[in-house]
Protein backbone atom coordinates (compact mmCIF):
# COMPACT_ATOMS: atom_id res chain seq x y z
CA UNK A 1 0.00 0.00 0.00
CA UNK A 2 2.73 2.37 0.93
CA UNK A 3 5.87 2.18 -0.18
CA UNK A 4 9.21 4.60 0.68
CA UNK A 5 12.56 4.22 -1.59
CA UNK A 6 15.71 5.47 -0.07
CA UNK A 7 14.46 8.60 1.19
CA UNK A 8 16.72 11.41 2.49
CA UNK A 9 15.61 14.52 4.19
CA UNK A 10 17.65 17.75 4.60
CA UNK A 11 17.46 20.40 7.37
CA UNK A 12 19.56 23.63 6.57
CA UNK A 13 23.15 21.19 5.90
CA UNK A 14 21.90 19.22 8.21
CA UNK A 15 20.41 15.17 6.69
CA UNK A 16 18.32 14.04 9.03
CA UNK A 17 17.24 10.46 7.02
CA UNK A 18 20.09 9.23 5.07
CA UNK A 19 18.13 7.16 2.42
CA UNK A 20 15.39 4.62 4.28
CA UNK A 21 13.23 2.39 2.85
CA UNK A 22 9.98 1.04 4.36
CA UNK A 23 6.70 -0.62 3.18
CA UNK A 24 3.43 -1.42 4.44
CA UNK A 25 0.60 -3.20 3.82
CA UNK A 26 -3.08 -2.85 3.65
CA UNK A 27 -4.69 -3.78 7.10
CA UNK A 28 -1.32 -3.05 9.23
CA UNK A 29 -0.51 -1.69 12.03
CA UNK A 30 3.17 -0.79 11.42
CA UNK A 31 5.50 0.68 14.35
CA UNK A 32 8.19 2.81 13.82
CA UNK A 33 10.59 2.53 16.73
CA UNK A 34 13.55 4.32 18.09
CA UNK A 35 14.93 6.92 20.42
CA UNK A 36 14.55 11.21 19.96
CA UNK A 37 16.06 12.26 17.21
CA UNK A 38 16.53 8.78 15.28
CA UNK A 39 13.88 10.52 12.45
CA UNK A 40 10.80 8.96 13.40
CA UNK A 41 8.61 11.78 13.59
CA UNK A 42 10.52 13.33 10.48
CA UNK A 43 9.38 9.98 8.21
CA UNK A 44 5.71 10.85 9.13
CA UNK A 45 6.04 14.54 8.31
CA UNK A 46 7.31 13.31 5.24
CA UNK A 47 4.80 10.88 4.09
CA UNK A 48 2.13 14.05 4.80
CA UNK A 49 3.93 16.73 3.02
CA UNK A 50 4.72 18.59 5.79
CA UNK A 51 8.73 18.23 4.93
CA UNK A 52 9.76 17.58 1.58
CA UNK A 53 12.50 14.98 0.76
CA UNK A 54 15.80 15.53 -0.77
CA UNK A 55 15.78 12.38 -2.55
CA UNK A 56 13.98 9.25 -3.09
CA UNK A 57 10.22 7.93 -3.41
CA UNK A 58 7.13 7.46 -1.47
CA UNK A 59 4.77 5.72 -3.33
CA UNK A 60 0.93 5.00 -2.16
CA UNK A 61 -1.53 2.73 -3.91
CA UNK A 62 0.95 2.98 -6.95
CA UNK A 63 0.86 7.09 -6.96
CA UNK A 64 3.78 9.10 -6.00
CA UNK A 65 3.37 11.51 -3.16
CA UNK A 66 7.29 12.59 -3.29
CA UNK A 67 6.84 16.15 -3.14
CA UNK A 68 3.25 16.85 -2.85
CA UNK A 69 2.15 19.41 -0.58
CA UNK A 70 0.40 18.56 3.24
CA UNK A 71 -3.24 19.95 2.15
CA UNK A 72 -3.17 17.41 -1.13
CA UNK A 73 -2.00 14.27 0.39
CA UNK A 74 -5.06 14.41 2.52
CA UNK A 75 -7.26 14.00 -0.24
CA UNK A 76 -5.39 10.65 -1.03
CA UNK A 77 -6.78 9.26 2.32
CA UNK A 78 -4.05 9.72 4.57
CA UNK A 79 -3.79 11.54 7.64
CA UNK A 80 -2.03 12.09 10.51
CA UNK A 81 -2.30 12.73 14.42
CA UNK A 82 0.83 14.72 15.10
CA UNK A 83 3.55 14.53 18.24
CA UNK A 84 2.02 16.70 21.01
CA UNK A 85 -1.72 16.40 19.47
CA UNK A 86 -1.78 20.14 18.38
CA UNK A 87 -5.57 20.04 18.36
CA UNK A 88 -6.77 23.68 18.01
CA UNK A 89 -7.03 24.61 21.48
CA UNK A 90 -9.45 27.76 21.03
CA UNK A 91 -11.86 26.08 19.35
CA UNK A 92 -14.54 23.61 20.01
CA UNK A 93 -14.16 20.07 20.01
CA UNK A 94 -16.63 19.97 17.37
CA UNK A 95 -14.97 22.70 15.56
CA UNK A 96 -11.91 20.61 15.96
CA UNK A 97 -13.26 17.41 14.22
CA UNK A 98 -14.94 19.40 11.66
CA UNK A 99 -11.87 20.67 10.40
CA UNK A 100 -10.85 17.25 10.36
CA UNK A 101 -13.30 16.93 7.07
CA UNK A 102 -12.59 19.53 6.04
CA UNK A 103 -11.43 18.14 2.43
CA UNK A 104 -14.86 15.92 2.20
CA UNK A 105 -17.72 17.21 0.99
CA UNK A 106 -20.21 14.21 1.45
CA UNK A 107 -22.50 15.62 4.43
CA UNK A 108 -23.75 11.77 5.34
CA UNK A 109 -20.28 10.99 5.18
CA UNK A 110 -18.89 13.37 7.86
CA UNK A 111 -22.27 12.84 9.33
CA UNK A 112 -21.68 8.86 9.37
CA UNK A 113 -17.66 10.05 10.75
CA UNK A 114 -18.83 11.83 13.86
CA UNK A 115 -21.10 8.61 14.91
CA UNK A 116 -18.20 6.38 14.51
CA UNK A 117 -15.59 8.85 16.39
CA UNK A 118 -18.10 9.56 19.52
CA UNK A 119 -18.51 5.83 19.64
CA UNK A 120 -14.81 5.12 19.42
CA UNK A 121 -14.24 7.57 22.09
CA UNK A 122 -17.46 8.76 23.78
CA UNK A 123 -15.79 10.97 26.22
CA UNK A 124 -15.58 13.24 23.23
CA UNK A 125 -19.20 13.13 22.64
CA UNK A 126 -20.20 14.57 26.29
CA UNK A 127 -17.25 17.46 25.65
CA UNK A 128 -19.01 18.48 22.25
CA UNK A 129 -19.20 21.81 22.68
CA UNK A 130 -16.04 22.55 25.42
CA UNK A 131 -12.61 24.23 24.21
CA UNK A 132 -10.62 21.61 23.05
CA UNK A 133 -7.88 23.53 25.22
CA UNK A 134 -9.46 22.73 28.05
CA UNK A 135 -9.61 18.74 27.90
CA UNK A 136 -7.72 16.44 29.88
CA UNK A 137 -4.65 15.47 27.98
CA UNK A 138 -6.10 12.15 27.17
CA UNK A 139 -9.23 13.83 26.12
CA UNK A 140 -6.97 15.81 23.59
CA UNK A 141 -5.13 12.62 22.24
CA UNK A 142 -8.71 11.34 21.58
CA UNK A 143 -9.50 14.62 19.98
CA UNK A 144 -6.56 14.33 17.70
CA UNK A 145 -6.95 11.00 16.83
CA UNK A 146 -10.45 11.56 16.08
CA UNK A 147 -9.81 14.53 14.45
CA UNK A 148 -7.54 12.97 11.92
CA UNK A 149 -10.46 10.22 11.57
CA UNK A 150 -12.84 12.58 9.95
CA UNK A 151 -11.74 12.14 6.42
CA UNK A 152 -12.03 8.28 6.44
CA UNK A 153 -8.47 7.66 5.59
CA UNK A 154 -6.86 4.15 4.45
CA UNK A 155 -3.86 5.61 6.12
CA UNK A 156 -3.66 6.72 8.95
CA UNK A 157 -0.33 7.94 10.83
CA UNK A 158 -0.06 8.50 14.79
CA UNK A 159 2.74 10.24 16.25
CA UNK A 160 3.75 8.96 20.05
CA UNK A 161 -0.22 8.73 21.19
CA UNK A 162 0.76 7.23 24.61
CA UNK A 163 2.86 10.46 25.41
CA UNK A 164 2.16 11.81 28.72
CA UNK A 165 -0.49 9.79 29.47
CA UNK A 166 -1.08 7.92 32.34
CA UNK A 167 -0.88 4.16 32.25
CA UNK A 168 -4.25 3.20 32.52
CA UNK A 169 -5.20 5.89 29.98
CA UNK A 170 -2.22 3.97 27.46
CA UNK A 171 -3.68 1.18 27.46
CA UNK A 172 -7.29 2.14 26.82
CA UNK A 173 -6.12 4.10 23.72
CA UNK A 174 -4.22 1.22 21.88
CA UNK A 175 -7.14 -0.83 22.51
CA UNK A 176 -9.22 1.72 20.45
CA UNK A 177 -6.18 2.00 17.92
CA UNK A 178 -6.38 -1.85 17.59
CA UNK A 179 -10.13 -1.47 17.12
CA UNK A 180 -9.46 1.44 14.87
CA UNK A 181 -7.60 -1.22 12.69
CA UNK A 182 -9.74 -3.68 12.41
CA UNK A 183 -12.46 -1.87 10.88
CA UNK A 184 -10.00 -1.40 7.44
CA UNK A 185 -7.65 1.37 8.63
CA UNK A 186 -3.93 0.74 8.05
CA UNK A 187 -1.93 2.48 10.61
CA UNK A 188 1.47 3.34 11.01
CA UNK A 189 2.40 4.14 14.44
CA UNK A 190 5.76 6.21 15.93
CA UNK A 191 6.07 5.18 19.82
CA UNK A 192 8.33 5.57 22.79
CA UNK A 193 6.89 2.90 24.90
CA UNK A 194 8.24 -0.30 22.78
CA UNK A 195 6.80 -2.80 24.54
CA UNK A 196 3.26 -1.66 23.95
CA UNK A 197 3.45 -0.98 20.38
CA UNK A 198 5.11 -4.13 19.22
CA UNK A 199 2.33 -5.71 21.42
CA UNK A 200 -0.64 -4.31 19.06
CA UNK A 201 1.84 -3.66 15.97
CA UNK A 202 2.56 -6.50 13.05
CA UNK A 203 5.54 -5.73 12.15
CA UNK A 204 7.88 -3.10 13.40
CA UNK A 205 10.90 -0.90 12.42
CA UNK A 206 13.87 0.37 14.07
CA UNK A 207 15.96 3.60 13.52
CA UNK A 208 18.61 4.97 14.62
CA UNK A 209 19.95 8.98 13.83
CA UNK A 210 17.99 8.24 10.55
CA UNK A 211 18.62 5.23 9.34
CA UNK A 212 16.60 2.09 9.09
CA UNK A 213 18.67 -0.85 11.27
CA UNK A 214 16.38 -3.05 11.70
CA UNK A 215 12.80 -5.09 10.79
CA UNK A 216 10.88 -7.82 11.46
CA UNK A 217 7.49 -8.96 12.85
CA UNK A 218 7.24 -7.95 16.19
CA UNK A 219 7.16 -11.32 17.50
CA UNK A 220 10.69 -11.55 16.45
CA UNK A 221 11.72 -7.76 17.47
CA UNK A 222 10.57 -8.40 20.77
CA UNK A 223 12.62 -11.80 21.04
CA UNK A 224 16.05 -10.18 19.50
CA UNK A 225 18.41 -8.93 22.23
CA UNK A 226 19.35 -5.53 20.68
CA UNK A 227 15.86 -4.56 20.88
CA UNK A 228 15.62 -5.86 23.87
CA UNK A 229 18.77 -4.20 25.18
CA UNK A 230 17.50 -0.96 23.86
CA UNK A 231 14.40 -0.14 23.50
CA UNK A 232 12.75 -2.56 26.20
CA UNK A 233 14.85 -2.18 28.82
CA UNK A 234 15.87 -5.70 30.29
CA UNK A 235 17.27 -8.94 29.15
CA UNK A 236 16.06 -11.07 27.00
CA UNK B 1 -25.06 67.47 27.09
CA UNK B 2 -25.24 68.75 23.39
CA UNK B 3 -21.61 68.56 23.17
CA UNK B 4 -21.06 65.27 24.70
CA UNK B 5 -23.46 64.14 22.21
CA UNK B 6 -22.36 65.36 19.59
CA UNK B 7 -18.65 64.56 20.34
CA UNK B 8 -20.30 60.93 21.05
CA UNK B 9 -21.58 60.42 17.55
CA UNK B 10 -18.40 62.05 16.25
CA UNK B 11 -16.22 59.54 17.91
CA UNK B 12 -18.20 56.20 17.34
CA UNK B 13 -18.22 57.61 13.14
CA UNK B 14 -14.23 57.65 13.63
CA UNK B 15 -14.03 54.96 15.76
CA UNK B 16 -16.08 52.81 13.37
CA UNK B 17 -13.18 53.52 10.61
CA UNK B 18 -10.68 52.64 12.89
CA UNK B 19 -12.08 49.24 13.73
CA UNK B 20 -12.17 48.62 9.88
CA UNK B 21 -8.91 49.88 9.43
CA UNK B 22 -7.87 47.93 12.63
CA UNK B 23 -8.85 44.20 10.93
CA UNK B 24 -6.86 44.16 8.32
CA UNK B 25 -3.45 44.83 10.96
CA UNK B 26 -5.31 42.02 13.48
CA UNK B 27 -5.86 39.62 10.74
CA UNK B 28 -2.98 39.57 9.04
CA UNK B 29 -1.11 39.37 12.68
CA UNK B 30 -3.22 36.50 13.23
CA UNK B 31 -2.00 34.21 10.81
CA UNK B 32 1.33 35.53 9.96
CA UNK B 33 2.39 37.30 13.03
CA UNK B 34 3.31 40.41 10.90
CA UNK B 35 2.74 44.09 11.48
CA UNK B 36 1.84 45.10 7.61
CA UNK B 37 3.32 48.40 8.02
CA UNK B 38 1.94 49.30 4.49
CA UNK B 39 -1.96 48.67 5.76
CA UNK B 40 -2.17 52.43 6.45
CA UNK B 41 -1.60 52.99 2.86
CA UNK B 42 -3.64 50.59 1.39
CA UNK B 43 -6.57 52.84 3.01
CA UNK B 44 -5.09 55.67 1.03
CA UNK B 45 -5.22 53.98 -1.75
CA UNK B 46 -9.09 53.05 -1.15
CA UNK B 47 -9.55 57.32 -0.79
CA UNK B 48 -7.71 57.92 -3.92
CA UNK B 49 -9.48 55.26 -5.83
CA UNK B 50 -12.52 56.29 -4.69
CA UNK B 51 -12.29 59.46 -5.86
CA UNK B 52 -11.09 58.22 -9.65
CA UNK B 53 -13.77 55.95 -10.04
CA UNK B 54 -16.43 58.97 -8.41
CA UNK B 55 -15.05 61.54 -10.75
CA UNK B 56 -14.44 59.46 -13.87
CA UNK B 57 -17.58 57.30 -13.96
CA UNK B 58 -19.51 59.54 -12.69
CA UNK B 59 -21.87 56.57 -11.33
CA UNK B 60 -23.68 58.47 -8.47
CA UNK B 61 -25.46 60.43 -11.43
CA UNK B 62 -26.13 57.54 -13.48
CA UNK B 63 -27.39 55.30 -10.43
CA UNK B 64 -28.29 58.21 -7.32
CA UNK B 65 -26.32 58.35 -4.72
CA UNK B 66 -27.11 55.12 -2.43
CA UNK B 67 -26.89 52.38 -5.48
CA UNK B 68 -23.68 54.36 -7.07
CA UNK B 69 -22.20 55.04 -3.60
CA UNK B 70 -22.77 51.15 -2.95
CA UNK B 71 -21.15 49.96 -6.71
CA UNK B 72 -18.75 52.25 -5.55
CA UNK B 73 -17.77 51.23 -2.35
CA UNK B 74 -17.87 47.28 -3.98
CA UNK B 75 -15.25 48.43 -6.61
CA UNK B 76 -13.18 49.94 -4.20
CA UNK B 77 -12.43 46.90 -1.74
CA UNK B 78 -12.34 44.44 -4.24
CA UNK B 79 -9.29 46.65 -5.74
CA UNK B 80 -7.52 47.19 -2.92
CA UNK B 81 -8.44 43.69 -2.19
CA UNK B 82 -6.31 42.56 -5.05
CA UNK B 83 -3.81 45.04 -4.33
CA UNK B 84 -3.11 43.57 -0.89
CA UNK B 85 -2.50 39.84 -2.30
CA UNK B 86 -0.33 41.79 -5.08
CA UNK B 87 1.63 43.12 -1.82
CA UNK B 88 2.10 39.84 -0.28
CA UNK B 89 3.15 38.47 -3.32
CA UNK B 90 5.76 40.69 -4.04
CA UNK B 91 7.01 41.91 -0.44
CA UNK B 92 6.27 39.26 2.05
CA UNK B 93 5.50 36.16 0.14
CA UNK B 94 9.13 35.61 -0.65
CA UNK B 95 10.17 36.02 2.95
CA UNK B 96 8.22 33.63 4.68
CA UNK B 97 10.66 31.72 6.02
CA UNK B 98 13.34 34.65 6.84
CA UNK B 99 13.35 35.49 10.26
CA UNK B 100 10.52 38.06 11.08
CA UNK B 101 12.11 41.09 10.89
CA UNK B 102 13.15 41.07 6.99
CA UNK B 103 9.42 41.12 6.23
CA UNK B 104 8.93 43.90 8.70
CA UNK B 105 11.65 46.52 7.25
CA UNK B 106 9.87 44.84 4.04
CA UNK B 107 6.73 46.20 5.16
CA UNK B 108 7.90 49.51 6.06
CA UNK B 109 9.56 49.31 2.51
CA UNK B 110 6.20 48.76 1.22
CA UNK B 111 4.70 51.54 3.06
CA UNK B 112 7.14 54.17 1.82
CA UNK B 113 6.76 52.86 -2.23
CA UNK B 114 2.80 53.25 -1.83
CA UNK B 115 2.55 56.61 -0.45
CA UNK B 116 5.10 57.97 -3.01
CA UNK B 117 3.82 56.09 -5.78
CA UNK B 118 0.60 57.91 -4.73
CA UNK B 119 2.37 60.97 -5.12
CA UNK B 120 3.43 60.63 -7.84
CA UNK B 121 0.15 59.93 -9.74
CA UNK B 122 -1.92 62.34 -8.05
CA UNK B 123 0.41 64.79 -6.95
CA UNK B 124 1.27 66.30 -3.97
CA UNK B 125 -2.00 68.61 -3.00
CA UNK B 126 -4.75 67.75 -1.63
CA UNK B 127 -7.51 66.54 -3.41
CA UNK B 128 -11.16 67.68 -2.84
CA UNK B 129 -14.19 64.98 -2.87
CA UNK B 130 -17.20 66.32 -4.79
CA UNK B 131 -19.50 67.16 -1.85
CA UNK B 132 -22.50 67.73 -3.60
CA UNK B 133 -22.65 63.49 -3.56
CA UNK B 134 -24.18 62.81 -0.15
CA UNK B 135 -26.91 64.04 2.17
CA UNK B 136 -26.16 66.69 4.70
CA UNK B 137 -29.65 66.16 6.41
CA UNK B 138 -29.12 66.57 9.97
CA UNK B 139 -31.95 64.54 12.23
CA UNK B 140 -32.87 65.95 15.10
CA UNK B 141 -33.09 63.42 17.83
CA UNK B 142 -34.72 63.95 20.78
CA UNK B 143 -33.32 67.37 20.41
CA UNK B 144 -29.72 66.94 19.78
CA UNK B 145 -28.70 67.20 16.17
CA UNK B 146 -27.23 64.05 14.36
CA UNK B 147 -26.20 64.08 11.01
CA UNK B 148 -27.08 61.62 8.37
CA UNK B 149 -23.77 60.46 7.33
CA UNK B 150 -22.61 60.16 10.84
CA UNK B 151 -24.66 57.92 11.37
CA UNK B 152 -24.70 56.12 7.58
CA UNK B 153 -21.01 55.91 8.50
CA UNK B 154 -21.36 54.01 11.86
CA UNK B 155 -23.79 51.60 10.60
CA UNK B 156 -21.57 50.75 7.38
CA UNK B 157 -18.64 49.63 9.40
CA UNK B 158 -20.47 47.94 12.11
CA UNK B 159 -22.61 45.98 9.46
CA UNK B 160 -19.16 45.43 7.89
CA UNK B 161 -17.52 44.33 11.43
CA UNK B 162 -20.93 41.76 11.70
CA UNK B 163 -20.15 40.07 8.23
CA UNK B 164 -16.64 40.21 8.96
CA UNK B 165 -17.14 38.12 12.71
CA UNK B 166 -20.31 36.01 10.98
CA UNK B 167 -18.12 34.84 7.84
CA UNK B 168 -14.57 33.81 10.42
CA UNK B 169 -17.11 32.25 12.93
CA UNK B 170 -19.86 30.21 11.27
CA UNK B 171 -18.30 29.09 7.85
CA UNK B 172 -15.86 26.33 6.89
CA UNK B 173 -13.97 28.97 5.41
CA UNK B 174 -13.85 31.07 8.55
CA UNK B 175 -13.13 28.23 10.62
CA UNK B 176 -10.26 27.14 8.70
CA UNK B 177 -8.65 30.81 8.51
CA UNK B 178 -9.12 30.10 12.48
CA UNK B 179 -7.05 26.98 12.49
CA UNK B 180 -4.75 28.50 10.15
CA UNK B 181 -4.06 31.17 12.98
CA UNK B 182 -3.36 28.86 15.48
CA UNK B 183 -1.08 26.41 13.57
CA UNK B 184 -0.23 26.25 10.35
CA UNK B 185 1.13 22.66 10.31
CA UNK B 186 -1.83 21.42 11.81
CA UNK B 187 -4.28 23.19 9.67
CA UNK B 188 -2.58 21.69 7.00
CA UNK B 189 -2.91 18.33 7.97
CA UNK B 190 -6.34 19.13 7.86
CA UNK B 191 -6.03 19.55 4.27
CA UNK B 192 -6.28 23.07 4.66
CA UNK B 193 -4.22 24.90 1.75
CA UNK B 194 -2.61 27.71 4.18
CA UNK B 195 -1.15 29.50 1.51
CA UNK B 196 -4.87 30.06 -0.03
CA UNK B 197 -6.13 31.46 3.37
CA UNK B 198 -3.17 33.92 3.78
CA UNK B 199 -4.10 35.42 0.48
CA UNK B 200 -7.71 35.46 1.52
CA UNK B 201 -6.98 37.52 4.43
CA UNK B 202 -4.61 39.72 2.74
CA UNK B 203 -7.84 40.23 0.20
CA UNK B 204 -10.39 40.62 2.91
CA UNK B 205 -8.24 42.99 5.42
CA UNK B 206 -7.14 45.76 2.62
CA UNK B 207 -10.37 45.35 1.37
CA UNK B 208 -11.59 46.25 4.94
CA UNK B 209 -9.33 49.51 4.50
CA UNK B 210 -9.78 50.15 0.91
CA UNK B 211 -14.02 50.76 2.40
CA UNK B 212 -12.81 52.72 5.36
CA UNK B 213 -10.78 55.11 3.04
CA UNK B 214 -14.03 55.68 0.72
CA UNK B 215 -16.15 56.50 3.73
CA UNK B 216 -13.37 59.27 5.19
CA UNK B 217 -13.19 60.50 1.54
CA UNK B 218 -16.81 60.86 1.12
CA UNK B 219 -17.43 62.47 4.93
CA UNK B 220 -14.59 64.52 5.23
CA UNK B 221 -14.46 65.63 1.63
CA UNK B 222 -10.53 66.26 1.89
CA UNK B 223 -7.61 63.84 0.95
CA UNK B 224 -3.65 64.02 0.88
CA UNK B 225 -1.18 60.99 -0.06
CA UNK B 226 0.09 60.80 3.13
CA UNK B 227 -2.76 60.50 5.49
CA UNK B 228 -2.40 56.87 5.76
CA UNK B 229 0.44 57.42 8.34
CA UNK B 230 -1.90 58.94 11.28
CA UNK B 231 -4.49 56.95 10.02
CA UNK B 232 -2.87 53.70 10.49
CA UNK B 233 -1.00 54.36 13.12
CA UNK B 234 -4.62 55.10 15.15
CA UNK B 235 -6.01 51.95 14.25
CA UNK B 236 -2.61 49.81 14.79
CA UNK B 237 -2.96 51.60 18.33
CA UNK B 238 -6.81 50.22 18.18
CA UNK B 239 -5.92 46.53 17.69
CA UNK B 240 -3.32 46.82 20.37
CA UNK B 241 -5.65 48.25 22.46
CA UNK B 242 -8.33 45.50 22.08
CA UNK B 243 -5.26 43.04 21.77
CA UNK B 244 -3.96 41.78 19.13
CA UNK B 245 -4.95 38.94 16.51
CA UNK B 246 -8.19 39.08 18.29
CA UNK B 247 -10.91 40.35 15.82
CA UNK B 248 -13.76 41.47 18.33
CA UNK B 249 -11.23 43.46 20.08
CA UNK B 250 -10.25 45.46 17.03
CA UNK B 251 -13.72 46.10 16.48
CA UNK B 252 -13.88 47.53 20.55
CA UNK B 253 -10.79 49.25 20.40
CA UNK B 254 -11.20 50.90 17.45
CA UNK B 255 -14.57 52.39 18.72
CA UNK B 256 -13.40 53.00 22.19
CA UNK B 257 -10.41 54.57 20.51
CA UNK B 258 -12.42 57.23 17.84
CA UNK B 259 -14.62 58.17 21.29
CA UNK B 260 -11.84 58.56 23.67
CA UNK B 261 -9.90 60.84 21.50
CA UNK B 262 -13.59 62.70 20.21
CA UNK B 263 -14.26 63.54 23.56
CA UNK B 264 -10.65 64.11 25.14
CA UNK B 265 -10.77 66.45 22.03
CA UNK B 266 -13.43 68.43 23.82
CA UNK B 267 -13.18 68.83 27.02
CA UNK B 268 -9.57 68.67 27.44
CA UNK B 269 -7.87 69.88 24.38
CA UNK B 270 -8.34 69.77 20.50
CA UNK B 271 -4.56 69.94 20.21
CA UNK B 272 -3.95 67.66 22.46
CA UNK B 273 -6.25 64.56 20.36
CA UNK B 274 -3.41 62.64 18.95
CA UNK B 275 -1.61 62.52 22.62
CA UNK B 276 -4.89 61.60 24.35
CA UNK B 277 -5.58 58.26 22.54
CA UNK B 278 -1.84 57.72 22.70
CA UNK B 279 -1.70 57.57 26.61
CA UNK B 280 -4.98 55.77 27.08
CA UNK B 281 -3.04 53.17 25.00
CA UNK B 282 0.01 53.19 27.20
CA UNK B 283 -2.26 52.98 30.60
CA UNK B 284 -4.58 49.93 29.28
CA UNK B 285 -1.12 47.75 28.11
CA UNK B 286 0.21 49.06 31.72
CA UNK B 287 -2.71 47.24 33.01
CA UNK B 288 -3.84 44.70 30.57
CA UNK B 289 -0.38 44.17 28.41
CA UNK B 290 -2.52 41.59 26.40
CA UNK B 291 -5.10 44.25 25.49
CA UNK B 292 -8.42 44.51 26.04
CA UNK B 293 -9.67 41.36 25.20
CA UNK B 294 -6.28 39.63 24.64
CA UNK B 295 -7.06 37.35 28.03
CA UNK B 296 -7.06 33.96 26.18
CA UNK B 297 -3.80 34.23 25.43
CA UNK B 298 -3.01 31.75 22.51
CA UNK B 299 -6.44 33.73 20.70
CA UNK B 300 -4.79 34.52 17.71
CA UNK B 301 -7.87 35.67 15.36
Amino acid sequence: MLEIQNLHVTYGNVEALHGISLTVEKGEIVTLLGANGAGKSTTLNTICGLIRPSKGEILFQGQSLTRMPAHKVVTHKITQSPEGRRVFGILTVEENLKLGSFTSKNKTRIKNSFEWIFELFPRLAERKNQLAGTLSGGEQQMLAIGRALMSNPKLLLLDEPSLGLAPVLVNQIFKTIRQINKSGVTIILVEQNARIALKIAHRGYVMEVGNMVMNGTSASLLEDPAVVQAYLGGNA
Amino acid sequence: MEIFFTQLTNGLAVGGIYALIALGYTMVYGVLKLINFAHGDLFTIGTYLGLSLLTSLAITDKLGPVAGVILLAVMVMCLVGIVGILLDRVAYKPLRTSPRLSAVVSALGASIVFSNAIMLVYGPSTKVYPHDILTTRVLDIFGLPVPVMRLVILLTSIVLMIALYGFIQKTKIGTAIRAAAIDQDAARLMGINVDRVIMLVFFIGPALGGAAGLMVGLYYGQIKFTMGWIYGLKAFTAAILGGIGNIPGAMVGGLLLGVIESLGAAYISLAWKDAIAFVVLILILIVRPTGLLGERVAEKI
